[in-house]
């Protein structure tokens, strides 16, 4: 296919780089430099999609990020395709292919253009009010939403390219770099400011760089060759970084703004290879100089929307920047002076302009003449009433506007064209301004939000701060910069400025047609398919906030959150309810301000490096011994060990039952420790803990039970007394970090005058669990010097010893019922001692064991789980635990609120054990709990919070937190589950060894 | 995110940092003297205003200290940053 409508060339394309491309299947061709839209349009094509709602056909509007309807797939037959991609933002290179979005079978045969037929059916509100009944059919309606609207597809294997995120401090961010930001960021630098420079685009200069306007001089110079000397210069400059391709996504607070590099979307398909596709930048300034410009607003009339009706801005940098005439027969329909420059860009590459119709009585501008000159004929307060043509506009229909504008008058007139030019004003971009928290202001007479204030950290310049003629934005530029940089003078003070200015003005939101409204379709947001007549309805139904007619209409809610049209929309509500719109005030603008890949937002954080994971100093015998891993929080903790093709089950069942036969041991590393030391520690521990341990014997262990200042259990562990100012805590391993910041908390806050310091030391010891009958005899051959008797080495006691010169810690406490000692040892020598105890164990059937069988030991003797058995609304009477709470001690974290109305009552929720009737049915955890099976509602009394089938029992055993469970020992209850009821009897928490006998066997 | 400025570590992001709720709500020296509502008081009640409020934060990641900020909740200025035991400012 030839490109017809390349009229000239360019210095911004490379003639001598064709590049080819499909689109829809079709191969095309296109130059170095181009964009997809550029070459599309250069090879006449303009329809690209079919709007949401309607179907409608769409063309290329915009030449930037806020295009609305050129949204295409790229590679859309790869796994990994990208869907929602601008094809005014995409860079062609060889290879690339894309496709048209929302449009099934083909773009130029939609099924689902039929809507646009119904369109009566399709009012604002239309998803609320139809698919919100009858509920039974809403499966129904999804699959015909989803199928229908169809917005793009996702890619269904993992990304392959490579993301990566940078931190940057800065003294001056400028974002933007038009003419503004050009000479901000180089007085910034120049000034000894470490400054970064930002912009979306390819190239440097923003919409000066390609103007042809002969009567915007700097120095006696067209502007944009001014320009380009200046751009030339910043390569000299030291201090200065420049990143084109970027886009701000975000600015939050204190100036930290989130950008996205693009590095390689552009480069050829074997340049991108393991290149770094997109950066996500995370940048802190002192200083943040918005210099963002302004987006072109389109006009709001009849048929607004057709293939072929573009921004007049657009068709202006496809002529002058791309060499791309946009069509073969022009019009432009504006309400300024801007309009004529572009026409007569057209006009001086001999593309035909055929008319200018302006809604204005007139003008006094320079450019007028030009036009006159040229022989275009302006239609002075004239509107478009209709537009005409269905996949590429044919004609329009003008009138003349009446005086107040709000209806036509006088004989239609028709006027054949393939493009029209829409210039509906400038609206400053002030999305990024408004996310920083900073408030705006609207400016009557422009019909223009602008930034209320500049601060000393922040400053609007250029348009996106309401600077528009070239002269204005020179001169407030300098004064800004002088004051925001503390400089006395800037390198363009004094610079020639000739420039012309706009003086006639006329700003009509919703332009009249000789059609009642109900009958037109004047697009307001061009993605959403959202028109004017919607947000009459939504006003007329009763909605008064803008936040509310902006969802009810979904207006402005699309990819490109309303660039376009979010002015029009305010201003037709507005004048529908008859108030100002500065009174309205606007929508939120969210970030990110364009789109962002979530490749970009993780960065290297995929696979492996999503989390950090902490292993045990033991982990490699773990994984030598085929454990099979389970994570708790970070940690990696051996689950259980499967043996040959055993089941999870059958394991478990082998563990406990070694452990309780002979002996097991266990890898509890991963518990918490804190170091505590000071002469105030055991007061400290007095009231962190609900029990006292004031006079806890040197050498000697005690379980304590945390609160929270709500009377709720928080955490619990063992503490050994390591000396008179010395203890080490243990906390549960999910628990470690919270239970640390806790206790620093009320040291540092409530009781400053204790004196105690509190080290996390999780990490510095290893734990080996010992457990069983034999583990006596097997500490006994590793350490054979040590008096392991009761006498000396009794029960909840502590002794420190040397292990192969290796200094250890072993405390004799249990968490299975058996007798077990737990050796802790120097994280590095972890393994050593581990391996150690494995050997000495051999002749005992040695059988390690993880956290499974660990959890089936404790439950067989009724020991809790906090996080597991309790939730944040146990107290420890809930738990049966009130042994463990001192009535003596005067307060502890938690005290008061154990006597409080709420949990002194009888009937709380409370911990008991369940046994099922049939002993091999294995109860669910989780399972709710009832007392009555007919009755509806039924009451649920509590659930199961741990359930096991005991091989030391031979039995299935539970724990369940039950309403008022302490009175309902021997209580027959029910639990319903999907097919069956299981019928189970309240029992005691302690279903094995009840006694405590084989802690001493 | 916040800039704050650590009184022991200096100007930090805010990511180092964890917020701890209204400050100045000391924990009754004798729990057991009060009567029900006065202790639901102390643990529940917490006011949520907009404009200057007093703030405890932890520099959690970085030197575990807690110390107090008053924060303009309306547009997250941060007017003050003070020692825990110092007195809020009272401008
Ligand atoms: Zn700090």
């Amino acid at each position: 296919m030839t490109q017809n409508l390349r009229v000239k060339s360019s210095e911004f394309i490379d003639e001598t780089n064709r590049i080819s491309f499909k689109f829809d299947g079709k191969t095309y061709y296109g130059f170095k430099g181009d964009t997809l839209a550029s070459a599309l349009i250069a090879n006449n094509v303009h329809l690209v999609g079919r709007s949401f709602k309607y179907h409608r056909p769409r063309g290329i509007m915009t030449s930037g990020s806020e295009e609305p309807n050129a949204i295409v797939q790229v590679n859309p037959n790869s796994n990994i395709t990208e869907p929602n991609a601008r094809a005014t933002e995409i860079e062609i290179y060889e290879g690339l292919e894309a496709s048209s979005q929302n449009c099934w079978p083909s773009v130029n045969f939609d099924i689902g253009g039929i809507n646009n037929f119904l369109a009566p059916l399709f009012p604002a509100g239309f998803y609320y009010k139809t698919f919100m009944w009858p509920k039974s059919f809403w499966e129904k309606y999804e699959f015909f939403i989803r199928h229908s609207a169809g917005l793009g597809k996702s890619p269904n294997t993992r990304d392959p390219d490579i993301y990566d995120h940078r931190n940057i401090h800065c003294d001056v961010l400028v974002v933007g770099a038009g003419i503004s930001g050009i000479l901000a960021a180089k007085n910034a630098a120049k000034n000894n400011f470490k400054t970064l420079l930002l912009d979306e685009k390819n190239e440097l200069g923003g919409s000066t760089i390609f103007e042809a306007n002969e009567d915007n001089k700097i120095n006696h110079n067209s502007a944009s060759e001014w320009l380009k000397k200046e751009i030339n210069e910043l390569k000299n400059i030291k201090n200065l970084e420049i990143k084109t391709r970027t886009s701000v996504a975000a600015y939050h607070q204190y100036n930290y703004l989130l950008a996205r590099e693009n590095l390689t979307d552009h480069l050829d398909k074997k340049d991108k290879k393991n290149k770094i596709r997109q950066r996500l930048l995370k940048i802190r300034a002192k200083k943040v100089i918005l210099a963002t410009g302004a987006l072109e607003r389109p006009l709001i009339f009849n048929n607004n929307d057709r293939p072929g009706i573009m921004l007049s801005s657009a068709i202006k940098k496809y002529s002058n920047f791309y060499g791309v005439a946009c069509g073969t027969k022009n019009i432009f329909f504006t309400n300024n002076d801007s309009a004529y420059e572009s026409a007569l860009s057209l006009h001086n590459k001999g593309i035909k302009v055929e008319a200018i119709i302006d809604i204005r009585e007139n003008s006094d501008a320079k450019i007028i003449k030009k036009i006159n000159d040229a022989g275009i004929k302006i239609y002075w307060a004239h509107t478009i009433v209709d537009t005409r043509g269905y996949k590429r506009l044919s004609g329009v229909s003008i009138m003349k506007l009446s005086n107040d504008g709000t209806s036509v008058t006088g004989s239609k007139i028709s006027i054949s064209c393939n493009c029209l030019g829409i210039a509906g004003g400038w609206t400053p971009a002030v999305h990024l301004y408004t996310q920083s928290g900073s408030k705006l202001t609207f400016d009557e007479e422009r019909k223009i939000f602008i930034p209320k204030a500049d601060t000393k950290e922040q400053i609007s310049v250029g348009s996106c701060g309401g600077d528009f003629e070239l002269d204005e934005i020179i001169e407030n530029l300098n004064y800004k910069l002088k004051n925001f940089l503390n400089i006395n003078k800037t390198d363009f003070e004094g610079i020639t400025l000739e420039n012309d200015h706009e003086t006639s003005k006329r700003n009509i939101w919703l332009l009249p047609s000789d059609q009642t409204i109900g009958k037109t379709k004047p697009f307001v947001d061009y993605q959403n398919d959202a028109t004017a007549k919607d947000i009459k309805l939504a006003l007329r139904e009763g909605f008064r906030s803008i936040e509310h007619v902006k969802r009810y209409t979904t207006t402005g809610m699309g990819t490109d959150q309303g660039k376009l049209g979010n002015m029009h929309a305010l201003g037709i509500i507005a004048d529908t309810a008859g108030v100002k719109m500065g009174e309205l005030g606007t929508t939120t603008f969210r970030p990110p301000y364009t789109p962002l890949t979530f490749g970009t937002i993780v960065g290297r954080n995929v696979g492996e490096f999503f989390d950090t994971f902490r292993r045990t100093p033991m982990n490699d015998w773990h994984i030598k011994n085929k454990a099979e891993f389970e994570n708790v929080g970070q940690w990696k903790r051996s689950w259980y060990y499967p043996k040959e093709d055993e089941t999870m089950h059958q394991a478990v069942q082998r563990e406990s039952k070694a452990a309780r036969q002979s002996a097991g041991i266990l890898d509890a590393s991963t518990l918490g420790k804190i170091d505590i030391q000071g002469s105030d520690a055991s007061e400290f521990l007095n009231r962190v803990y609900t029990n006292a341990w004031s006079k806890l014997a040197i050498g000697k262990c005690r379980y304590g039970l945390m609160l929270n200042e709500d009377g709720m259990v928080y955490d619990d562990g063992v503490t050994t007394r390591l000396g008179e100012n010395h203890y080490i805590m243990t906390t549960t391993t999910g628990g470690a970090a919270n239970v640390l910041g806790k206790l620093e908390d009320y040291l540092q806050t409530e009781w400053p005058e204790l004196d105690v310091y509190l080290t996390s030391v999780t990490d510095h010891f290893a734990t080996a669990s010992l457990c069983g009958p034999n583990s006596k005899k097997i500490l006994n051959k590793i350490i054979p010097d040590l008096d392991l008797s009761d006498d000396n080495f009794p029960h909840m006691s502590f002794k420190e010893v040397l292990i192969d010169k290796i200094k250890c810690r072993i405390m004799r406490i249990s968490f299975t019922g058996e007798l077990s000692y737990e050796i802790n040892a120097p994280a590095s020598y972890g393994e050593a001692i581990w391996q150690k105890c494995i050997e000495a164990g051999k002749e005992f059937n040695i059988t390690p064991y993880g956290t499974e069988t660990m959890h089936l030991l404790r439950a067989e003797k009724g020991f809790i789980i906090v996080g597991q058995d309790t939730d944040g609304t146990m107290t420890p009477s809930d738990l049966q635990m009130d042994w463990i709470v001192s009535k003596k001690k005067y307060d502890f974290i938690g005290k008061r609120s154990l006597y409080r109305s709420d949990t002194m009552k009888e009937d709380r929720k409370q911990l008991v054990g369940l046994l099922t009737e049939d002993p091999n049915i294995v109860l669910e955890e989780g399972a709710q709990i009832v007392s009555e099976l007919d009755q509806k509602p039924v009451e649920m009394l509590g659930h199961v919070t741990s359930s096991y089938f005991s091989p030391n029992l031979n039995k299935s055993i539970a724990l369940a937190v039950v309403k008022d469970g302490k009175n309902m020992m021997g209580r027959k209850l029910f639990i319903p589950m999907e097919n069956k009821n299981i019928s189970v009897t309240v029992a005691n928490t302690v279903f094995y060894d009840e006694k405590n006998e084989r802690l001493n066997a | 995110m916040f800039l704050i400025d650590c009184p022991y570590c200096g100007e930090r992001d805010q990511q180092e940092f964890k917020a701890g709720g209204e400050a100045h709500i000391e924990r009754p020296k004798q729990p057991t003297e009060l009567s029900d509502d006065e202790w639901a008081e102390y643990l529940f009640m917490r006011k949520n205003i907009k404009g200057v409020q007093f703030e405890r934060w932890n520099h959690a990641h970085g030197c575990r200290k807690w110390f107090n900020m008053a924060r303009d909740t309306s547009n997250d200025e941060i007017k003050a940053i003070y020692k825990m035991g110092e007195k809020p400012p009272t401008q």
